[in-house]
């Protein structure tokens, strides 16, 4: 049986740890990733699991803890956002080289500077290089099911690579709806138990781990490495399969939102898909054919299948919450590198929006839709929604 | 040796222990660590801390002469390996008695 409670998206992400029972949780608090930490802290500190907390001094040492629990044998989490998840980023570049499949809820925020709280999705655009896996999710649900995912996702024995969980902070993360948790014995089966086939505690069967590899190794190593990420995108249907025998939904590698037949279409992630999609419908009662795709596997990328829903439609804008500077809008960037491929390609647009948590609403998606039904659009040119000037 | 294709290599560069006995790294070295085995009391302070693990130690039943002519039995410290040893004289650093002192290389060759 399954439970509906009225959760915040960071208790919700608590929860799936709760579920998933990890063995260590390295804890360090950066808003507004600090509730997930300390609700789970309180599942600890009540019996609730039997994780072992590492509360530490920095993010630097949260992450080298992650690693070093993870390298032992552990399952582990950590959770961080903007300018933590930049203060962990030289340990974060070399999990996937170690090949340990940490998950790590992070709830989006704007990086410095100017120091700002909210959401926006640069600290995370920053890090899709490096070889994480990474997953956005619309709300606390999607949130909550994407842990149990990415668990599962990580340290299959053909992956083994870690995965980054998304949120956008406060607006997802703070608010508060309700979640439906699934029967704990269901998502503990689901979820298993992390079974390394090598450790480091596993003294009888010695290894080195994070050796040096000079040029006589290291490509080769990121080959073998990109040969994993390749299989990500396989299994990833495999495991949403298995997944949905418990929860009922499906996990395509994004959502298409009334796209078959529409005029026009938005790209855009997380919460802001949630307002996309209520503009879509107004709209559509209008009689206006638009639809929405929102992006949930966003590493790897799903290039071929976001070419393929969105060959036929006319034109495209694509709202990216963060900026690449001298660049396309890393969204954006993905987008038209799906449909280059293609010998007539949809028309593009490419829209920022929402830096800093400033705020998007129905009205500012309704106009860009009806910027691009006009087909008055640029692909070299950006624009910005709610901008002041 | 044949280097191994990216297909064969062991996930995630977890080699076999103990391959980098096969790096000789103590070519760097301008100053070298020169022991003296009558002040050494075999406390392994300077094992501890080499940095390069360049200092072997070994099992001694019969015991060797070190500090004031005294037998120390057990685990005792040898030479450090010059294979290894970077000198970067944290071992002349630490060591209580002054048994290490750091001399530049080409004194060390030329006197030999
Ligand atoms: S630190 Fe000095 S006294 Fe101690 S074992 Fe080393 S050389 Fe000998
Ligand atoms: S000089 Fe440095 S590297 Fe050489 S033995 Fe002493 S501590 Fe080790």
């Amino acid at each position: 049986m399954s439970t509906w409670k009225p959760l915040s998206g960071t208790q919700a992400v608590a929860e799936a740890m709760r579920q998933i029972n990890p063995d260590v949780v390295v804890a360090y608090p950066i808003t507004p990733q600090t509730p997930i930490v300390e609700f789970f802290a309180q599942y600890v500190a009540n019996g609730i699991v039997d994780t072992e907390t590492i509360p530490v001094e920095s993010e630097h040492s949260a992450m080298s803890a992650t690693v070093g629990a993870a390298a032992a044998g552990a399952r582990v989490m950590c959770a961080t956002a903007s300018q933590g998840l930049a203060l962990m980023w030289e340990v974060v570049a070399a999990v996937p080289g170690l090949r340990l499949p940490i998950v790590m809820p992070v709830v989006n925020r704007a990086l410095s500077a100017p120091i700002n709280i909210h959401c926006d999705h640069s600290d995370t655009m920053g890090a899709t290089t490096i070889g994480w896996i990474q997953i956005f999710s619309e709300n606390g649900q999607e949130a909550y099911e994407n842990m149990l995912l990415a668990i599962r996702l990580a340290e299959h024995p053909d992956i083994l690579l870690p995965a980054m969980v998304m949120q956008d902070g406060f607006i997802t993360g703070h608010g508060v709806e309700n979640v439906e948790i699934f029967d704990n014995d269901k998502v503990k089966a689901f979820v298993g138990e992390r079974n390394p086939d090598r450790y480091l505690l596993d003294t009888e069967h010695p290894y080195t781990i994070g050796p040096l590899a000079l040029p006589d190794y290291y490509f080769e190593i990121k080959r073998q490495q990109e040969e994993a990420t390749r299989h990500v995108k396989k299994i990833y249907l495999e495991i949403g399969k298995e997944l949905s025998k418990i929860t009922k939904k499906e996990y395509p590698y994004f959502e298409s939102y009334k796209l078959e037949d529409s005029d026009a279409a938005i790209v855009v992630l997380s919460s802001t898909a949630g307002t996309a999609k209520d503009t879509v419908d107004k709209m559509r009662a209008e009689g206006k054919k638009v639809g929405l795709l929102k992006p949930k596997l966003f590493r790897p990328f799903p290039y071929k299948e976001v070419r393929t829903v969105l060959k036929n439609i006319p034109v495209v804008g694509v709202l990216d919450r963060s900026m690449a500077f001298g660049a396309y809008a890393p969204v954006y960037a993905e987008i038209k590198n799906a449909l280059f491929e293609l010998e007539k390609r949809p028309k593009l647009q490419s829209y920022v929006f929402g830096l800093g948590g400033k705020d998007i609403f129905k009205s500012d998606i309704e106009k860009a839709f009806n910027e691009l039904l006009s087909g008055e659009v640029s692909s070299e040119k950006e624009r910005y929604i709610g901008l002041r000037g | 040796m044949e280097k191994k294709g990216w297909r064969e290599l062991m996930r995630g560069a977890d080699l076999p222990p103990a391959s980098s006995l096969d790096y000789k790294t103590g070519s760097w070295r301008t100053l070298r660590p020169i022991w003296d085995p009558n002040k050494c009391t075999h406390c392994m302070f300077c094992v501890a801390y080499c940095p390069d693990m360049a200092i072997s130690v070994v099992k001694s039943e019969e015991g060797v002469k070190g500090f004031n002519g005294r037998i120390y039995k057990g685990i005792v410290r040898l030479e450090a390996d010059l294979d290894f040893c970077k000198g970067c004289g944290i071992c002349a650093h630490e060591c209580p008695t002054h048994a290490i002192e750091m001399i530049r290389e080409e004194e060390a060759t030329s006197s030999k």
